[in-house]
Order: C-alpha cells, then sequence, then structure tokens
C-alpha cells in the first residue's frame, strides 16, 4: 500500500543516494582510518561464556556523535563498557576481538591509559560521596599524580566552563558533590571526565535519570562537545538519538542490525527490524 | 454534564474503596499496638545501659579522686592510692594491640571485599567469623603457650599479642561489610577516570567508608579495653609502674577484677572507680574519633 507518507519520501530518498553510497563504501571499510576514533572489529563479550554481544564491527568517527539504540538487553552497554575495558573488573566477562584506538589495540595499552583516553558518563549521577565539587573535578588528575593546586584550580574551573556548570557552582567549589541536583551532578560528572582532557565521551543513558530540563541542558552540552570530542553515547530514548546524534547504530539481542547516517536510520532504514523498532512496533 | 457523570464515576469508586467505619477504627487500634510495642521494645533495650552506667556511676564516683588517677596503689590495708598505673598500662596494651590489628584488620578486609576471588572471599569471611566467635579466654590461652612459655616470663607484649587477636576480626569484619556497602559505580567510575586500582580503593572507596570503618575500629578498641580473660595469662598484674614492654604490666580489667574480688572496702570503692573509667574512655574516645571524621569527610587536602 503506498501511503502519502510513502510518496512524500521518493524524492528526498533520491536525493540523498548519492551520500548514502559514500557512507556505505566508508562503513564496509572495517579497517582504521584517521577519520575514525575507534574501530571494534568482530567484537564479541561474553559472560559465563554466554555472549552479551557478537561480532559487533563498528567505525565510530571522530568528533561525531554515535548513538547505539536498541531495546534493553540488546548490549548496548555492554558494548560501551568495552571500549574503555571496564569489563575487566568483572571476572566473569571475556572480550573477544579487536577494538583499535586511533589505529592501536587497546588491549596493548595499559587499561588506564585506555581510560584516561576514553572517557565515560554513567546512567546514574555517580560523583565520589565524601568529596567536594572541586575534588570530585579534579579527582582523575590528582590520582594520577597532578598536585599542584594551581594547576588544578585552572583545570576544574576550565572543566566546569566546558560542562556548563560553572556558573551554578563556582561560589560553593568546597561544597559536597552530593549537595547538587540530579542534573547538577551528572554535569559535574562530564565535567569530571573532560578534566582528563579524553578524546572520546562515552555516554552510557547520560540522561535516563534526569527531568526533562535538566536533560534539555545535556543534550546541548553534547551539541558543543562534539567540537572537540568524538561522543559515544547509548540512549534509551529514540528522539534523544535523533537529536544529537550524526550515526546512529541500532543493536537488537547482541548483534548489530544496522549502522548508517543518523538521518537514514531514522527516515530510511534500510532493515525491517529497525524501521519497526524506530516506528515502535517493538521494543 | 459529561464532565459531572465522570467525577461522580470517580466519587463512586472513591466510596468503594474508603474503609468502612470498622475498618479504620481496628486499623488505628492496630496501629497504636504497634506503635507501643515498638517503644516499649526500645525502652527495654535502653534500661541496661542507663542501669549500668546509673549503678557505676553511683558506686565509682566517690572514688574518682586526684589520687586516683596519679598515684599507685597502696600496700594491702593502707588506705588511699589509686590505679595510675593500671590505666597507662591498659593504654599501652591496647594501644600496642591495636597497631597491629587495624592495619592487618582493615588491609584484610580491602583484600576479601576488593581483590579476592569469590570462592577465597568466602573462605576467609567464614574463618573471620569462626575466630570472631572464640571465647577470649581461649585465646588468652594461646598467647600463653605461644608468647608467655617461650618468653619464660609474662608480658605487656604477651597481652598486646592477645588483644589484637581480639580486635582482628571485628576490624575485618566492619571494614569487609562497610566496603560492600560503597556501591560498585563508584570504583567503576573512579576506573573510567583512569585511575589506577589501588588509588581507587584508598583514595575514593575508604573514604567513603571511613565512618563506617572507624566505627569497626572503635568497636574493636572497646572491646579490647574491657578484656580481662586474655590477660590474666600474658599481661598478668603489677603493682608498680611497668620496668619495661617485657615485663608483666597492670592493666584496668585485671586490677578492677583483682580489686573486686579482695576483702577490703576501698579496694571495693576503686574497682568501681576504674570500671567507671573504663567506661568513660570508650565513650569520650567514640566521640573524639567520630568528631575527626565527620570534620575530615570532605575536603581532606586543604
Amino acid at each position: 500500500m503506498i501511503t502519502p507518507e510513502h510518496q512524500h519520501s521518493i524524492p528526498e530518498q533520491s536525493s540523498s543516494l548519492a551520500e548514502q553510497t559514500d557512507d556505505a563504501t566508508e562503513i564496509s571499510d572495517h579497517g582504521w582510518n584517521e577519520r575514525y576514533r575507534i574501530v571494534t572489529e568482530n567484537l564479541s563479550v561474553y559472560f559465563d561464556s554466554k555472549p552479551a554481544i557478537r561480532d559487533i564491527s563498528l567505525p565510530i568517527r571522530v568528533n561525531k556523535v554515535t548513538a547505539i539504540i536498541g531495546p534493553s538487553g540488546c548490549g548496548k552497554s555492554t558494548f560501551l563498557r568495552a571500549l574503555n575495558r571496564l569489563h575487566e573488573i568483572q571476572p566473569n566477562a571475556r572480550v573477544e576481538g579487536r577494538i583499535l584506538l586511533d589505529g592501536i589495540n587497546i588491549m596493548d595499552l595499559d587499561p588506564t591509559v585506555v581510560r584516561r583516553r576514553v572517557g565515560m558518563v554513567f546512567q546514574k549521577p555517580n560523583p565520589f560521596p565524601a568529596m567536594s565539587i572541586f575534588d570530585n573535578v579534579v579527582a582523575g588528575l590528582r590520582f594520577n599524580g597532578i598536585r599542584k593546586r594551581t594547576v588544578l584550580a585552572e583545570i576544574a574551573e576550565d572543566a566546569l566552563r566546558r560542562a556548563a556548570l560553572w556558573d551554578e557552582v563556582k561560589d560553593r567549589l568546597r561544597a559536597p558533590a552530593t549537595s547538587l541536583s540530579g542534573g547538577q551532578q551528572q554535569r559535574l560528572c562530564i565535567a569530571r571526565a573532560l578534566a582528563i582532557e579524553p578524546e572520546v565521551l562515552l555516554m552510557d543513558e547520560p540522561t535516563s535519570a534526569l527531568d526533562p530540563i535538566a536533560t534539555a541542558k545535556i543534550e546541548e552540552l553534547i551539541y558543543e562537545l562534539k567540537k572537540n570530542y568524538t561522543i559515544v553515547i547509548v540512549t534509551h530514548n529514540m528522539q534523544q538519538a535523533a537529536r544529537v546524534s550524526d550515526y546512529t547504530a541500532f543493536m537488537y539481542l547482541g548483534e548489530l542490525i544496522e549502522f548508517d547516517k543518523t538521518r537514514n536510520i531514522f527516515t530510511n532504514p534500510s532493515k525491517r527490524q529497525t524501521e519497526e523498532y524506530i516506528t515502535g512496533r517493538f521494543g | 454534564m459529561e464532565s459531572g457523570t465522570t467525577l461522580s464515576a470517580g466519587m463512586r469508586a472513591e466510596r468503594r474503596l474508603r474503609p468502612s467505619r470498622w475498618t479504620e477504627l481496628r486499623r488505628r487500634l492496630a496501629n497504636m499496638v504497634a506503635m507501643t510495642l515498638i517503644s516499649l521494645a526500645t525502652v527495654v533495650v535502653l534500661i541496661p545501659l542507663g542501669a549500668v552506667l546509673w549503678y557505676t556511676i553511683g558506686e565509682g564516683i566517690s572514688g574518682l579522686t586526684w589520687d586516683f588517677f596519679t598515684h599507685l596503689p597502696t600496700p594491702v590495708g593502707e588506705p588511699g592510692g589509686g590505679m595510675a598505673n593500671a590505666i597507662v598500662g591498659s593504654g599501652i596494651v591496647v594501644g600496642l594491640a591495636a597497631l597491629v590489628a587495624i592495619p592487618i584488620g582493615i588491609l584484610a578486609g580491602i583484600f576479601i571485599n576488593e581483590y579476592a576471588r569469590a570462592r577465597l572471599a568466602t573462605v576467609i569471611r567464614f574463618l573471620t567469623e569462626v575466630m570472631l566467635g572464640l571465647p577470649s579466654i581461649v585465646l588468652g590461652i594461646f598467647a600463653y603457650a605461644v608468647i608467655v612459655k617461650p618468653m619464660g616470663r609474662f608480658s605487656a607484649y604477651a597481652g598486646a599479642v592477645a588483644l589484637s587477636i581480639v580486635m582482628l576480626p571485628i576490624v575485618i569484619k566492619t571494614t569487609e561489610e562497610i566496603l560492600h556497602l560503597v556501591p560498585q559505580h563508584i570504583r567503576e567510575a573512579g576506573l573510567a577516570l583512569g585511575i589506577p586500582q589501588w588509588a581507587v580503593v584508598v583514595r575514593i572507596v575508604l573514604r567513603a567508608a571511613a565512618r563506617g570503618i572507624v566505627t569497626g575500629i572503635l568497636l574493636a578498641v572497646a572491646r579490647a579495653a574491657g578484656e580481662t580473660a586474655p590477660l590474666l595469662f600474658t599481661a598478668l598484674n603489677n603493682r608498680f609502674w611497668h620496668a619495661g614492654l617485657d615485663q608483666p604490666i597492670a592493666t584496668l580489667p585485671v586490677q578492677i577484677f583483682t580489686y573486686a574480688v579482695a576483702p577490703y572496702d576501698d579496694w571495693h570503692r576503686q574497682a568501681w572507680a576504674g570500671a567507671l573509667v573504663l567506661i568513660m574512655l570508650v565513650l569520650v574516645l567514640s566521640i573524639l574519633l567520630r568528631l575527626v571524621v565527620s570534620r575530615t569527610t570532605f575536603d581532606s587536602e586543604q
């Protein structure tokens, strides 16, 4: 059945065809090149030898926002946590395949080096308890050996400004971090991640615990941050993926179903499952 | 009109769910009974504590003279004198024991919760619990066999060893339990910043758990300060200032015991005073440590 919408979408489709083929060659080219910050090759993660994600090959472009969407339990977070080797703290987790960070296999690097280059923001704001706002922001630096107060203060202000939190906390840097609101705490966590100057920022459903106003602030922030950082964001919220991301990967049951420019995924997905998920028919 | 009908439907539903007068009365009664029982139970729990304090203060306050804190015991039959040597001795023996038990206990607690694989952790946890259940007199006999016999004499060292074994499982257990309460996402947040695991544990997790760990230390110190049985076989007693840590040493609990079973009224009075001092020491120590922890919880660098 041809609906008016379908008819309407035909000219658009043809106009984006050229771009699409261009992307297709880029995306099928799984090897690392300088346009990609991270490339995963046949990445699988097992928990107790049960696979959580299987054979994910995904290129992540420099200074772009890549969104990962999919129903609960599809392995989005598992994928994200593989990128900064966070699975290693779980003895029952096993990672297979390769993850190239600027062309270097991250398993050849020290995990602390990987994590300094690939920062992370978690689902629930998790400032360090029993620490002030200032101490939270500089924790990553201080516990990596930078102790000069003037340096720390400078970096802290810079990180808080980039996280759009400075004006709200500049007069109470000594207050406990837990005295902030949820949205402020999440921006504090972003500032904390930015303070160590990562190249990549992983965001695991960063707004799912926040109200709409705080969410809007974080989304604006993501838009600002992608000028300087490569961002991978896991989200349950498809509108959010559509709003903030340049590329979108759709995962289902631990597998990568489709990966394309966000525009294409949301207007003209090539896989039936993607379309069904996006139109809300399942998930 | 339409909104009126939906409203009345809502009201009907509300009326249907509203409890009858009797149900409401029954619930209120049940609530009152439960509240009374809970309050009573709390009072019953507090009675022994209050009674012990009250009685000890009543009996002991008259013995708390300047002499009590500054003088040695007088020879038998001669009135006056004090327990200065026992107060200092308790401080020394408990201090030595704490010096050994607190660092080892905290490290062991960290190992169990942060580093050990699940099965090993379960085994150590179980052994700790067994240790916690050992009668303290057994620990005294152990220290007697292992230290007093080979050394050929009773000593402050032997007492400290016995007390450190009393303290160790308490420190391990509370440390481990408190660390277990620190949410996993705090560790992940630290690791995700590229902080090495040891620094995450020491600088972030321990800091978050500081208050609980201090409570555990207090429990252990209080328990050790009041132990008498392990000291009978190890530190023994001394009517004078101790002549070195490898010599017998007076301690408050043993001194209290000795005085309490003696047939002199003046000694009984002093035993009560000693008991009061023991309670006060523990009380003051807990208040002090709590103040210190609450002050350093934030901003330790400034």
